[in-house]
């Protein structure tokens, strides 16, 4: 990792963090719909960098949100699993490009682009919501909570991926 | 030996994975039992002052509704005194020199959350304000929740709006009591099931706390039956009930403690060696 990339990505879990919990977490759109943006730091984690380092690092966005959120270890379980998906997703969504090192995610066509960030940001809402109702006799709420979620983090990330890309110049 | 080594090296990834998995895991299974959350929990130092300083933005938003419950919990209170006053030429005793078995406190809320299955509430007050764990919370229209989780500054509460909370109510009619639960699919409706069949029940109905837990007492306000059915088995009502308290604003609340409670507690326990 760069120096200068290096210290985006601080600047950025930070940022990420109190976004989620003073804003992000008090939205409750139609009474109990929050998005999660936070996980945007695992998106945009760079392609090259170490995956051992990126799991440790998501442990602790999820675990900050969690100290806020009083909700136990339920966002950090979720990020790790993400995390740790990561390359999986990667490989479904971009193809054989992404093993020859050759993709840039800012650069990447939009479709495979929105299909990288539906799939773990629906993965990580199913794991989070599993956890945080913890019960089999809530699973219509679990899946509605997971399909509402994910649909409004999925356009808030959209939405600052086009804000914050620079333009090819 | 190497082979072991190799192994290790190879699936690292996978082995920082599954430990991490399994710490949060662990962690969340922890915040489930109720008295646990003492680890990971936002009553502490750092949270409590980001809270705080968010709270001392956003406070501005909502003085308006504040001040109109205010003048509304007034207007009641000083109707209470009112027939106090007409009763003043009766000999009485003066109960402000009795000790006392209630003992109320006032907190503002830094953090609430209401749109998830178990919710918490934290107070910008702590141990330092002589706050304990198993306090009751309330606010001037109702039930708020119990403390559960108290740092030296601020003070996390388990809200009614969340699946773990069972509280002893009563239908403040008939006094039949049952227990009140929460099936996180509204902030405004809390169900209250247990109550026997025997009941005359009606839509419209009050449900007040019961008296029978050490927390809170007797009679404060929950909400108003919205409908009701029987239970699988027959013998007992599941009933829908609309808050009074719109749990999701809160800013002012109360905390109520009970002076007598580890005397009843102590007893109690004594009365179960016993058997």
């Amino acid at each position: 990792m760069q120096n200068n990339e290096l210290f985006l990505n601080i600047v950025r879990f930070i940022l990420l963090v109190f976004l989620q919990v003073l804003i992000l977490n008090n939205i409750n759109f139609l009474g109990y719909i929050n998005p999660y943006v936070y996980i945007y730091f695992i998106l945009l984690f760079p392609l090259d960098g170490n995956k051992a380092l990126l799991i440790f690092l998501s442990f602790f966005l999820g675990l900050s949100v969690d100290i806020f959120g009083d909700s136990g270890g339920v966002h950090a379980a979720a990020s790790v699993f993400i995390a740790y998906l990561r390359p999986l997703a990667l490989k479904f969504s971009f193809g054989v490009s992404y093993e020859y090192n050759t993709v840039k995610i800012k650069k990447a066509d939009p479709l495979e682009r929105l299909t990288y960030i539906s799939v773990l940001v629906f993965i990580h809402h199913l794991v989070l919501f599993a956890l945080e109702i913890f019960s089999f006799g809530h699973i219509l709420l679990l899946l509605k909570s997971t399909l509402f979620s994910g649909v409004f983090t999925i356009i808030l990330i959209l939405c600052s991926w086009i804000l914050f890309s620079r333009k090819p110049s | 030996m190497q082979q072991i080594i190799f192994f290790f090296i190879r699936n690292k990834n996978f082995l920082l994975f599954g430990l991490l998995f399994v710490i949060s895991i662990m962690l969340t299974i922890q915040s489930h039992s109720y008295h646990k959350n003492k680890f990971i929990s936002s009553s502490n130092f750092f949270t409590g002052k980001v809270f705080t300083f968010r709270n001392s933005i956003t406070d501005y938003f909502g003085l308006g509704k504040e001040n109109q419950r205010l003048v509304e919990e007034n207007l009641r209170l000083r109707q209470k005194l009112e027939n106090f006053s007409e009763e003043e030429n009766i000999p009485f005793l003066d109960t402000l020199v009795l000790p006392k078995k209630y003992k109320y406190y006032t907190a503002t809320v830094i953090n609430n959350n209401y749109s998830r299955s178990k919710n918490h509430i934290t107070l910008n007050k702590g141990s330092i304000d002589s706050l304990k764990v198993d306090m009751g919370v309330i606010s001037g229209r109702g039930l708020v929740g119990i403390v559960s989780d108290v740092s030296e500054n601020y003070a996390t509460v388990q809200s009614i709006l969340n699946t773990k909370s069972r509280i002893n109510a009563k239908l403040k009619k008939s006094n039949h009591f049952g227990s009140l639960i929460w099936d996180a699919k509204s902030p405004h409706l809390v169900q209250l099931n247990d109550i026997p069949r025997i009941a005359d029940i009606k839509v419209g109905d009050t449900v007040v706390t019961g008296g029978r837990s050490t927390i809170f007492p007797e009679g404060i306000p929950i909400g108003a039956v919205k409908d009701f059915r029987l239970d699988k088995d027959d013998n007992y009502y599941y009933v829908n009930l609309e808050v009074f308290n719109d749990l999701t604003s809160l800013q002012h609340v109360y905390l109520i403690q009970n002076n007598h409670a580890q005397e009843i507690l102590t007893l109690e326990k004594e009365a179960e060696d016993a058997e």
